[in-house]
C-alpha cells in the first residue's frame, strides 16, 4: 500500500503531462489536487496501521523488487514508514494538498496548457519528494534527492521567458549539484565500510561501534560529506545562495517547495541517520555551528530586503539553521518538530504573501504596499497567525518547536550557540513584524525606484500594475490560508513540553526512529531542569515580544526613524542590502575563474589544440595518402582483371612451390 | 580408356585460350565468351576428377557452375547492350570512368 503514497502524485503527472494540454482548467487542477489528496488519505492509512503497533515495532515496510544484486550486495527497492517518515509523509502530502488547491485559484490566469505544465510540475515534484521520504535506503533516497531538485529547477524557471527566472532555476540546479556530488561520495563510503544502504541496517551496523571521540574517522568523513549534500538541498552556508533567486517561481511553489517539504530534506536525511551522526560528534559540532551561523547571517539579510518573498526566503535559510542547529546538538526530535510547525506556518506566510502579490497584480516591493489591512482582512489575519507562529509568541506552534531548540541547545552545554539562536529570534520577529507592518499597515505607498524593465511579473498575470480595484484571496485561496492559521496555531499541541504539564507526544513518537529497536524515551523532568526550561521559555517569549515591539516602535510609529538608522549605519544597511556581496564573492571566486579556464584553457587550449588537431591530423594524413594512392585506380577493366589473374597465380604458386 | 592426365591438358589448354582470349581481345562480348570458355575448362576438370574418383560431386557442382554461369551471360549481355547505348562502342577501355 506504502507506493501508492507516491504513485498517485506520479499519476496525476501522466495525465497533466500527457493530455493536460487539451483538458480545460477545472479539469487540470481537481485531477492534480485530487491525487494529492488520495495521496494525503493513504499516508493518513499508513500513519494509523504504523500507530496501532507497540513503539519499538513500528516500521512498515513494502519491497517492490530487488534493483541491484551484485555479488553480497543486494540493493531493493524499498519503502519503509517508520515514526519519522510518518511526520513527513503526513507534512508533504497534507500541505502538498493544500497548495495544490491554492494554486487552481493563484495560477488561473495562465493558460490552458501552461496550466497544465505547472501542475503536472507539481505532482512530479510531490512524488518525488514522497519517494525522499519513503525510500529505505540510500539509493531510493537520492531518486527522491534528485528528482525534486529538478522539479525545483522545472518551477522555479517556470516562467521561463523571463531572463531572471531561467537563470535562477539554472543556479539552484548548478549549486545542487555541488552537494549531490558530496552526497554521492558520502553513500559510496558508507556501502564500501559497511556493506548496506540500508538505513535500519547501518543503523544497527553503526549502533555498537565506538563514538569517534576527537578523532576524525570514517564515520565523520562520511557523515560531514553527507551533511554537504544537506546544505546544498537545505540552503545553509555556503551552498544557501540559490535559494532567495528561487522565489523568481510563481508563489505557490516557493511555499511548497522552497519553505515547506524540498528545503527540509536535508533535515530529514540527517535525522534518518541518526545514529550514524551521533557517532561523530565532530560532524555534530559542525553542524550545529553551521546551522547556528546560517540562522544569524540569513536572519540578518532577512532584515532589510525589500522584496516581499525574499523576506520570507531569508526566513526560511534562518529556520532551517535553527534545524540543523537542533540536529546538531544531537535534538533530533526538535528539530524534526520545527520541520512540521515550519511546514505550516512559512507555507502560510508564503500563501499570505501570493495572495498579496496576486491582488497587486504582480506587485513584490513591499515599498509600495501598505495599508492593505482595509482591503485584504482575510489575507491580513491569516498572515499576522502566521508571523506570530513563526515569531515565537507564546501557545502558537512556532513557540513550543523553538524553544525546544533553544532549550535543548543550552541544555547540552552550547551557550554560545544559545545566544546565537536567541539573537535571532529576535530578528525573526523584528523582520516578520517589519513585513507585516509595511504591508498591510499604514497608507498605500509607491516609495519604490520604478523597475528597470516593466514586463517582470506584470507579464506573468497579464495585468497592468497598480490598478486600484483590489481584491482578498478568491474562496479557494481563502480556504487555504485559514486551514493553514488553524494549523499554525494547533500544530505545536502534539508536543507540548513536560515543563508545561505536556507529555511532549511528538518526541515520544519520533525516539524510536533515532535509535532503532527501542520504545519511546518516557522521560521523567527532574524539578530544576523544569524550572530552567521554563526560565528560558520565558527568556524567549519576551525576546519575541521585545523583537515584535521594536518593529513596532520603529515601522509602525516612526517610519522615518528605519531610514535615519540606514543612513547612520550606511555601511552595514549597503553590506546587508547587498546580502553580503556573497554572490558578488562566488562569481569572482569560482563562477569566473571557472568560466576562465574552461574558455581559454580546456575550449581554446585542450580541445581545439589537442583533441580536434588529433582528430584533423588523421584526417590530413588519410587525405594525403590517398592522393597518391589513387593513382592506381586506373578504371580499366583489364588492368583489374589482370592484376586478379596474376594475384591468383601468385598465390597458387606459393603454396604448389613452398 | 583414357587417363586422366589428357582430359586435364585438354582442361588446361581450354583455360589457358579463354584467359588469353579476355587479355587480348577488344570486343566485350568476346571477352564473355572466353570467361564461358574458362569456365567450361574448370567444368571439364571436375568432371575428369569425378569420373576417376568414382564420385558424383564433381558433377554435382558442374551443374550449379552452369546455372551461374548462365546467369552470369544474361547479366553481362545486359550489362553490354546498356554500355553500347552510351558510348557506341565494345571496346572495355572506352568504359574508364568509373572511378573517383
Amino acid at each position: 500500500m506504502l507506493a501508492l503514497i507516491p504513485l498517485f502524485p506520479l499519476l496525476g503527472f501522466l495525465i497533466n503531462a500527457l493530455v493536460g494540454r487539451r483538458l480545460p482548467k477545472t479539469v487540470s487542477g481537481s485531477v492534480a489536487s485530487a491525487v494529492m489528496v488520495a495521496s494525503f488519505v493513504v499516508s493518513a492509512m499508513s500513519v494509523w496501521q504504523l500507530a496501532a503497533l507497540p513503539p519499538a515495532e513500528r516500521v512498515l515496510e513494502q519491497t517492490l523488487y530487488t534493483w541491484i544484486a551484485s555479488g553480497d550486495f543486494q540493493l531493493d527497492l524499498t519503502f519503509r514508514v517508520d515514526a519519522l517518515s510518518a511526520v513527513m509523509i503526513l507534512v508533504v502530502s497534507g500541505i502538498g494538498s493544500l497548495i495544490h488547491i491554492y494554486s487552481t485559484a493563484y495560477m488561473h490566469d495562465e493558460i490552458d496548457s501552461e496550466y497544465a505544465r505547472y501542475f503536472s510540475y507539481l505532482n512530479l515534484f510531490a512524488a518525488f519528494m514522497l519517494v525522499l521520504v519513503l525510500g529505505a535506503n540510500f539509493v531510493v533516497l537520492f531518486v527522491g534527492w534528485e528528482g525534486v531538485g529538478l522539479c525545483s529547477y522545472l518551477l522555479i524557471g517556470f516562467w521561463f521567458k523571463k531572463r531572471s527566472a531561467s537563470d535562477a532555476g539554472k543556479k539552484a540546479f548548478v549549486v545542487n549539484r555541488i552537494g549531490d556530488y558530496a552526497f554521492i561520495l558520502g553513500t559510496l563510503l558508507i556501502v564500501t565500510r559497511f556493506g548496506t544502504l540500508d538505513f535500519l541496517r547501518l543503523a544497527e551496523a553503526v549502533g555498537p561501534m565506538a563514538v569517534e571521540e576527537g578523532v576524525f574517522g570514517v564515520i565523520s568523513i562520511a557523515t560531514l560529506l553527507l551533511f554537504i549534500g544537506a546544505t546544498g538541498k537545505s540552503a545553509q552556508i555556503p551552498l544557501y545562495t540559490w535559494l532567495p533567486d528561487a522565489m523568481e517561481g510563481p508563489t505557490p511553489v516557493s511555499a511548497l517547495i522552497h519553505a515547506a517539504t524540498m528545503v527540509t530534506a536535508g533535515v530529514y536525511m540527517i535525522g534518518r541517520n541518526a545514529v550514524l551522526f551521533s557517532h561523530a560528534p565532530e560532524t555534530m559540532l559542525i553542524v550545529a555551528v553551521i546551522g547556528a551561523a546560517t540562522a544569524l547571517f540569513a536572519g540578518t539579510i532577512g532584515l532589510v530586503q525589500n522584496d516581499i518573498k525574499r523576506v520570507l526566503a531569508y526566513s526560511t535559510v534562518s529556520q532551517l539553521g535553527l534545524m540543523f542547529l537542533a540536529m546538531g546538538v544531537g535534538a533530533f526530535g526538535a528539530g524534526i518538530f520545527h520541520l512540521y510547525t515550519h511546514a505550516f506556518f512559512k507555507a502560510l506566510l508564503f500563501l499570505g504573501s501570493g495572495a498579496v502579490i496576486h491582488a497587486l497584480a504582480g506587485e513584490q516591493d513591499i515599498r509600495n504596499m501598505g495599508g492593505l489591512k482595509r482591503y485584504l482582512p482575510v489575507t491580513y489575519w491569516t498572515f499576522l497567525i502566521g508571523s506570530l507562529a513563526i515569531a515565537g509568541v507564546p501557545f502558537l506552534s512556532g513557540f513550543f518547536s523553538k524553544d525546544e531548540i533553544l532549550y535543548e541547545t543550552f541544555h547540552e552545554g552550547h551557550t554560545i550557540l544559545w545566544l546565537v539562536a536567541a539573537i535571532t529570534s529576535l530578528l525573526t520577529a523584528t523582520y516578520m513584524f517589519r513585513l507585516v507592518f509595511l504591508t498591510f499597515h499604514g497608507e498605500r505607498r509607491h516609495d519604490a525606484p520604478a523597475p528597470a524593465h516593466q514586463e517582470d511579473e506584470e507579464s506573468a498575470h497579464g495585468a497592468p500594475a497598480h490598478h486600484d480595484h483590489l481584491h482578498d484571496a478568491p474562496p479557494a485561496m481563502a480556504l487555504v490560508l485559514i486551514v493553514l492559521a488553524v494549523g499554525s496555531v494547533l500544530a505545536g499541541y502534539v508536543g507540548v513540553p513536560h515543563a508545561l504539564g505536556g507529555h511532549n507526544a511528538l518526541s515520544s513518537w519520533l525516539a524510536p526512529a533515532f535509535l532503532p529497536g527501542t520504545g519511546p524515551a518516557d522521560a521523567v523532568l527532574p524539578a530544576e531542569e523544569a524550572a530552567l526550561e521554563l526560565t528560558l521559555m520565558g527568556v524567549s517569549s519576551l525576546i519575541a515580544l521585545a523583537g515584535i515591539g521594536l518593529a513596532a516602535f520603529i515601522w509602525l510609529t516612526r517610519r522615518e526613524l528605519a531610514a535615519r538608522l540606514a543612513h547612520a549605519w550606511s555601511g552595514v544597511y549597503t553590506l546587508l542590502l547587498n546580502k553580503y556581496y556573497v554572490d558578488e564573492i562566488y562569481d569572482a571566486v569560482i563562477v569566473r575563474p571557472t568560466v576562465r579556464i574552461s574558455q581559454d584553457g580546456l575550449w581554446r587550449g585542450f580541445d581545439v589544440r589537442v583533441v580536434d588537431a588529433v582528430v584533423n591530423g588523421f584526417g590530413s594524413v588519410v587525405d594525403a595518402s590517398a592522393a597518391v594512392l589513387r593513382r592506381l585506380q586506373t578504371g580499366s577493366v583489364r588492368a583489374y582483371a589482370g592484376s586478379l589473374f596474376i594475384g591468383v597465380v601468385m598465390i597458387l604458386g606459393y603454396y604448389l612451390w613452398r | 580408356m583414357i587417363p586422366l592426365s589428357s582430359y586435364l591438358i585438354v582442361s588446361a589448354i581450354l583455360f589457358a585460350i579463354g584467359t588469353a582470349g579476355v587479355f587480348l581481345r577488344r570486343n566485350l562480348i568476346v571477352i564473355l565468351l572466353s570467361i564461358e570458355i574458362m569456365l567450361n575448362a574448370v567444368n571439364l576438370s571436375f568432371v575428369a576428377f569425378g569420373r576417376s574418383l568414382g564420385n558424383v560431386d564433381g558433377q554435382i557442382i558442374v551443374f550449379f557452375v552452369m546455372t551461374v554461369a548462365a546467369a552470369e551471360a544474361a547479366v553481362g549481355l545486359a550489362i553490354v547492350i546498356g554500355l553500347f547505348r552510351h558510348r557506341e562502342s565494345l571496346n572495355p577501355e572506352a568504359f574508364t570512368t568509373l572511378k573517383w
